[in-house]
């Protein structure tokens, strides 16, 4: 492993240690739905300073269980993901490609021509 | 975590939807013109919104008890500037308000303004300081990540304690109770989208230099003497 991708790597750890030390630590222990939602707990707050407070909307769509939510959420997540390994694979591989394509075109004659090109295009 | 549906009583609604409006126009016309001049920008771009998508999915455990999710937002706004963010956020929340019914469509402008618009420009003007003051770029993205990130959740508690004021405490009172609920919960997620920025923008930095100089991302002020040095960096 390179510096780089050790960098990378404990970055990632660091994300994952401040999502999980919550959960060993259980800091949610003390309430009444340990780790539920802060938009649920901005309602319950909101009906505790006002009482008679009515929703006035409801969602024109509701996910009829807590799995098809889950499965949204899980969807959207997807889909972010493979946008930005897509970029990042298409990045890459032209990255690889393109010293065969300069030296294809040029012989590989001027180095210092190929690697300038390479920094302006990709 | 958003404003639900329906949670803010209709006058609220209106005037944040009407304060979020021309953010949303303005970013839609740079959008525009940025894929119009830079075509070779659309991918970067949809990058930029693939990671609001990503990081705005995943609800993460915090050390209240309670979970809440990062908005991504930071990359995008130090990337594309912060307009082109509220057209990016105001997407992803309106996927969330139709299909997960996580927000909502009364609610949008709200969140719009807090996502969508406080949050880019609040995480903007960070980095944009620090790099100002030559402070090193990932040090100058993780900052506007966190502020971006920690920012947007402010607002909301700033907008529910206006429209919820605490009858004994009031305005303030409130701002205690939903600031508690969402800010506090927010601070290890914000360095947690801190870290995830600056891990995409090591990468950006390894697989698109060309990109990131052309956006200005390596310059550190427009003062002489940083071209030859973004010319450096280049290659």
């Amino acid at each position: 492993m390179n510096k780089n991708t050790k960098i990378n790597a404990l970055l990632l750890l660091v994300v994952a240690a401040l999502a999980v030390l919550p959960l060993a630590l259980g800091l949610g222990d003390g309430e009444e739905e340990p780790f539920a939602g802060a938009d649920a707990q901005a309602e319950t707050a909101i009906t505790e300073i006002d009482p008679d407070y009515e929703p006035w909307f409801s969602p024109l769509y509701e996910p009829p269980s807590g799995e098809i939510e889950s499965a949204l959420f899980a969807l959207q997540a997807a889909l972010g993901a493979g946008v930005l390994a897509y970029y990042f694979g298409l990045r890459r591989g032209r990255r690889q490609g393109e010293p065969h394509a300069s030296a294809e075109q040029d012989g590989g004659a001027a180095e210092g021509g190929a690697g300038e090109s390479a920094a302006r295009r990709s | 975590m958003h404003i639900a549906e329906g949670f803010l009583p209709p006058a609220h609604a209106i005037a944040w939807g009407v304060a979020s409006a021309p953010f949303v126009v303005h970013g839609v016309r740079s959008l525009t013109r940025e894929v119009r001049e830079n075509p070779e920008s659309t991918l970067l771009l949809g990058a930029s919104g693939a990671f609001t998508f990503v990081l705005s999915a995943l609800k993460i455990p915090s050390v209240t008890g309670s979970c809440s999710h990062p908005t991504g937002t930071g990359l995008g706004a130090i990337l594309f500037r912060p307009p082109i963010m509220a057209v990016l956020g105001t997407i992803t929340l309106l996927f969330q308000a139709l299909l997960l019914a996580h927000g909502g469509l009364t609610t949008l402008g709200a969140n719009v303004f807090s996502l969508a618009v406080v949050g880019p420009w609040a995480g903007y003007a960070v980095y944009r300081l620090l790099r100002r003051y030559e402070v090193p770029l990932m040090v100058a993205v993780f900052s506007g990540a966190f502020v971006a990130d920690l920012s947007t959740y402010c607002v909301t508690s700033v907008q529910l304690a206006l429209a919820f004021p605490d009858p004994g405490s009031g305005f303030l009172g409130a701002l205690g109770k939903f600031g508690s609920i969402f800010a506090v919960t927010q601070i290890p997620l914000a360095v947690s989208e801190g870290l995830l920025t600056v891990l995409v923008m090591r990468l950006l930095v390894q697989s698109s230099k060309g990109d990131l100089t052309r956006l200005g991302v390596f310059l550190a002020d427009k003062r002489p003497g940083t071209r030859a040095e973004t010319e450096a960096v280049a290659r």
